[in-house]
């Protein structure tokens, strides 16, 4: 600015520098504490050096709670989810956006309204759809008469069953659906200019030919935008793959943390439980990094 | 907006927007019916159907002094955590947005805290805040008894509503930094000309020109305070001591999956729902006003 200021500037330097204790604290705090071992790490007050046991408890965090298995877990989930969040929603806008079909102002709708429906809030009912998907349509069939129909032609009872339960595509399936993520690309495609379109079908491209070559590759910044916010989205889903993962072949890294929580009355192992948290805040802590500038792009732009 | 230039093959159109109908339909609106179904009915103990009751599941949670204890808490921890997160966040990026050296690093690093998932922020957090160990317990030494959030239910509040905040302090950040940077150079220059200090820049343009913002921020940490604080509360207190920390999301999980009571879950599930439409709604109606500013 024009003036000095040099009260505020000394101000203004503690008050940022503050903020950044405050916000890496924690990771200190978590990175000291998995380098002591259990006498040290339970000291009061705790020591803010670390000591030597780094990658013992790190080795012991990691088999006591089976973190390798968990963690390719938590990625094919993560990564399935971004990917499918990425794909549906850019053929679900492509849709939208350019071609004509009656009901087409109506399926933008009822995908934006989704936005009002969290997982939270129908988490009881979306479970039991999991546990068989193919539930809605057998009570549908059931309530039309259809399924009586079809068992009267053909002598066959209809009882359309397929659990989702403790399965990649239970955890992923669910999921995929995006209202921001259908907006954003909607918003996008709207600025393609219309005689983009019309070169690509003077020279004789069609409609799937378009998306791939043309709206496709115009598209990566939104695509990683977009693919970022939702990765790190997955990875941190908590209660989804809480109650879809029964059993611990599927669980995910992050579900499986609660497994290092120290009893009350037992032995106070912070450093494993520490050296299990650091291990599984470091993937998403990588992405924010190594991503910054899409993640804040993505972050602003889906939620306008 | 409307494009001029489409595609003539209508069926191709649906066929791309079919794969996303089939989604919201099998896992939004089928449940989200269902817990409307639910609400008003009641399962048979030994299987047989539901039998239609009406609207006595609402009646009977709204009679449940332990619902009203969620919804006051859970009311609780939105004020506290929003207004810190807010409140940090806004005092960061007002003086991040001034640009003196190392605001880069600044801006850089207050995002990480965001990336991280709630379980895992909420294990740290629950060592550094111990009784007996971590940043916390020597107060314990000097007093002892004073600080224990496994007991006491205002410290096991304060707890989460900590954790909480530290995660979204990022996020407002990064909201606020982006408005004030777009607030035009031109405006405070010549307010700076004009003889107006600091303070008196910020008090009567850049705050004002936040207000959209605030608005908008406001609704989005408040309906996040919802769903994000699950994991959070899991990991922390389990909703403990003594329903302390029992936030509603919280207690249709315990509900629905422990005490298996799906009616009651459900009917909760209704009343959460119609909060989320109304903050929802709000929330447009101030993008539309955020949109007047520009």
């Amino acid at each position: 600015m024009i003036e000095r200021t040099p009260i505020l500037n000394a101000v203004t330097h503690t008050v940022l520098f503050l903020g950044f204790l405050v916000a890496v604290l924690p990771f200190v705090v978590v990175a000291v504490a998995a380098s002591h071992d259990l006498f040290h790490v339970n000291l009061v007050p705790m020591p803010l050096l670390p000591g030597g046991h780094f990658w013992e408890n790190m080795t012991e965090a990691w088999t006591r709670a089976d973190l390798g298995h968990k963690l390719l877990n938590s990625l094919i989930f993560a990564g399935g989810v971004a990917a499918g969040k990425v794909f549906v929603s850019a053929i679900t806008a492509y849709a939208i956006v350019f071609f004509r079909f009656p009901g087409r102002q109506a399926i933008f709708w009822a995908i934006f309204v989704t936005l009002m429906l969290p997982l939270e809030v129908r988490i009881v009912p979306t479970y039991a759809v999991a546990a068989n998907v193919l539930g809605p349509y057998q009570t549908i069939l059931d309530v039309t008469g259809l399924t009586d129909l079809i068992a009267w032609i053909s002598g066959i009872r209809l009882d359309l069953q397929f659990g989702l339960l403790n399965s990649y595509t239970g955890l992923i399936l669910p999921l995929v659906a995006t209202a921001t993520g259908t907006f954003l690309y909607r918003q996008f495609f709207l600025t393609i200019p219309d005689e983009l379109v019309e070169a690509a079908k003077m020279d004789g491209a069609g409609p799937i030919r378009f998306f791939v070559d043309i709206l496709w590759p115009l598209s990566r910044n939104n695509v990683a935008a977009l693919a970022t916010i939702m990765f790190l989205w997955a990875w941190n889903q908590y209660l989804w793959p809480l109650l879809v993962t029964t059993d611990p072949t599927h669980a995910t890294a992050v579900t499986e943390l609660k497994q290092l929580i120290p009893n009350v009355g037992g032995v106070p192992e912070w450093n494993i439980a520490m050296a299990g948290t650091l291990i599984v805040m470091l993937p998403t802590l990588l992405v924010v990094v190594v991503m910054q500038r899409w993640f804040v792009r993505g972050l602003i732009s889906t939620e306008k | 907006m409307e494009k001029r230039a489409t595609f003539g093959h209508w069926w191709i159109g649906i066929a791309f927007a079919i794969p996303q109908i089939i989604l919201i339909f099998t896992f939004f609106y089928w449940p989200a019916g269902q817990a409307v179904y639910w609400s008003m009915t009641l399962q048979q103990p030994w299987g047989g159907g539901n039998i239609w009751v009406g609207l006595d599941n609402f009646r009977q949670i709204l009679t449940d002094p332990l619902y009203w204890n969620s919804v006051v808490r859970s009311f609780v921890f939105a004020l506290f955590s929003t207004l810190l997160a807010m409140g940090i966040g806004l005092v960061l990026a007002v003086f991040v947005d001034r640009e003196l050296a190392g605001s880069k690093v600044y801006r850089v690093v207050m995002i990480w805290p965001y990336g991280i998932a709630a379980p895992a922020l909420a294990l740290a957090f629950r060592f550094m805040l111990a009784p007996e160990a971590g940043l916390l317990a020597f107060v314990n030494r000097l007093w002892p008894g004073l600080w224990d959030p496994g007991l006491d239910g205002t410290d096991a509040m304060i707890a989460v509503i900590v954790a909480f905040s530290w995660k979204y302090v990022g996020y407002n950040f990064v909201f606020f930094l982006s408005a004030l940077q777009g607030i035009p150079k031109s405006l405070t220059e010549a307010a700076a000309l004009d003889g107006a200090g600091w303070i008196r820049r910020l008090r009567d343009i850049q705050l004002p020109m936040l207000t959209p913002t605030v608005f908008f921020l406001l609704v989005i940490d408040i309906t996040e305070s919802f769903q994000d604080s699950f994991g959070i509360v899991d990991i922390m207190t389990s909703g403990g001591p003594a329903r302390a920390t029992e936030l509603m999301v919280y207690k249709i999980y315990f509900d629905g999956f422990r005490g298996l009571d799906y009616s009651g879950a459900a009917a909760q599930s209704i009343i959460l729902m119609i909060l989320i439409v109304a903050l929802t709604v709000l929330q447009f109606r101030f993008i539309e006003r955020r949109v007047h500013y520009k």
